[in-house]
C-alpha cells in the first residue's frame, strides 16, 4: 500500500505508521460490521420463530403494503449508489462532489426514515404495535433495529459533511468517509434480508 | 474494500452496474408477489434465490469485495461470521421448530 493512492489529494508522503493506522482502523471497523451482521441474523431467526405467534391479532398479510415496501427499498438502494458516487468524488479529490453526493444520500436516508415512520405509526394506530403479539414484537425489534442504524448513519453523514466543509479532503476524513460507506452499504444488504424475509413472504 | 481504508475507486461504473443489477434482482420478486400467479412455494424459492444473488452483487459492486483485492484477514472475518450465522440461525430454527412440533403432539 503506497501513501499516494489518493493522488492529487494532499495526503502524500506520510510515514508508514500512518498507513498502518488507517489499515488497522478499516479492519477494526470490518470486525464490528461482522458482529453487527450476527446481531441482525439472530433478530431474523427470532422473527421466523415468532412468525406464527400472532395471538389472534393481525398477520403480516393484513399489515404489510407491497407498494410501501417497494418505495422503502427503492429509496435505500438509490442511497447506496449515491454514497458510492460520493466515494468516487473523494477519490477524484472533488470537494463539491463529495458534499453534493453525501447530501443527496442523507436526503434519501431521511426519506427512508419518513416512510418507515409512516408505516410504524400507521400500524400502532391500528392497534398493531409491538405489544400486540410475539410476531409484532419480533417485527418491530428487527425492522426497528435497522431503522436505528439508518438514523445513526444519517447523523454520521451530516458530521462527515461538516468535516469535509471545515477540514477538507484530508486523510483522516477520507478514512472516516470510507468506513461510513462500509456501514451504509452494509445497511442496504440487511434491508435485502428484511424485504426478502419479512415483507415479500408475508404478502405471498 | 481494500486494505488502505481510503477511497480509491475513481469510476462510477461499478456502482452503476451494481445499481442496475440490484434493481433487476429487486423488481423480479416484487413483481412476482404483486402478480401472485405462481404457486406459493415457487415464489418463496425465487425470492430466496434473488435475495442471495443480490447480496453477492452488493458485496461485489458496492463493498468491492474480491478474492484478490480484499485482504485475507477481512475475508477470514467474513467467513467466520458466516459460519457463526449458519450455526446460530440454523440451530435456533431447528430447535425451536422441533420443539413447536413436539408441543403440538
Amino acid at each position: 500500500m503506497t501513501a499516494d493512492t489518493l493522488g492529487t489529494v494532499e495526503m502524500a508522503a506520510l510515514p508508514t505508521s500512518d498507513t498502518q493506522k488507517y489499515e488497522d482502523r478499516a479492519f477494526g471497523f470490518w470486525i464490528y460490521l461482522m458482529s453487527d451482521a450476527i446481531i441482525f441474523a439472530l433478530l431474523f431467526a427470532t422473527y421466523l420463530v415468532m412468525l406464527g405467534n400472532t395471538a389472534r391479532g393481525p398477520t403480516g398479510q393484513q399489515l404489510f403494503s407491497l407498494e410501501h415496501a417497494a418505495a422503502e427499498t427503492a429509496v435505500l438502494l438509490l442511497s447506496s449508489a449515491t454514497f458510492g458516487f460520493a466515494s468516487v468524488a473523494f477519490a477524484q479529490a472533488s470537494r463539491p462532489g463529495v458534499i453534493q453526493w453525501l447530501s443527496v444520500t442523507a436526503v434519501l436516508g431521511l426519506g427512508f426514515l419518513l416512510l418507515e415512520y409512516q408505516e410504524f405509526s400507521g400500524m400502532i394506530a391500528k392497534g398493531a404495535g409491538p405489544d400486540r403479539s410475539g410476531f409484532l414484537s419480533a417485527f418491530f425489534a428487527l425492522v426497528g433495529t435497522h431503522g436505528l442504524h439508518v438514523s445513526a448513519g444519517i447523523i454520521w453523514i451530516l458530521v462527515m459533511i461538516g468535516q469535509v466543509l471545515t477540514k477538507g479532503l484530508t486523510r483522516p476524513v477520507a478514512s472516516r468517509v470510507m468506513r461510513l460507506g462500509l456501514f451504509w452499504h452494509f445497511l442496504d444488504i440487511i434491508w435485502i434480508g428484511i424485504f426478502s424475509v419479512v415483507y415479500l413472504p408475508g404478502l405471498v | 474494500m481494500d486494505a488502505s481504508g481510503l477511497p480509491v475507486e475513481r469510476s462510477r461504473r461499478p456502482y452503476l452496474i451494481g445499481l442496475g443489477l440490484a434493481f433487476i434482482l429487486t423488481a423480479i420478486p416484487f413483481a412476482l408477489v404483486a402478480a401472485g400467479t405462481l404457486p406459493r412455494i415457487s415464489t418463496l424459492v425465487i425470492i430466496a434465490i434473488t435475495a442471495i444473488v443480490q447480496v453477492l452483487v452488493h458485496l461485489r459492486f458496492f463493498l468491492h469485495i474480491g478474492f484478490h483485492s480484499t485482504p485475507f484477514e477481512n475475508l477470514a472475518a467474513m467467513a467466520f461470521a458466516g459460519i457463526l450465522i449458519v450455526f446460530m440461525v440454523g440451530g435456533t430454527l431447528w430447535i425451536m421448530f422441533d420443539l413447536h412440533h413436539r408441543m403440538m403432539m
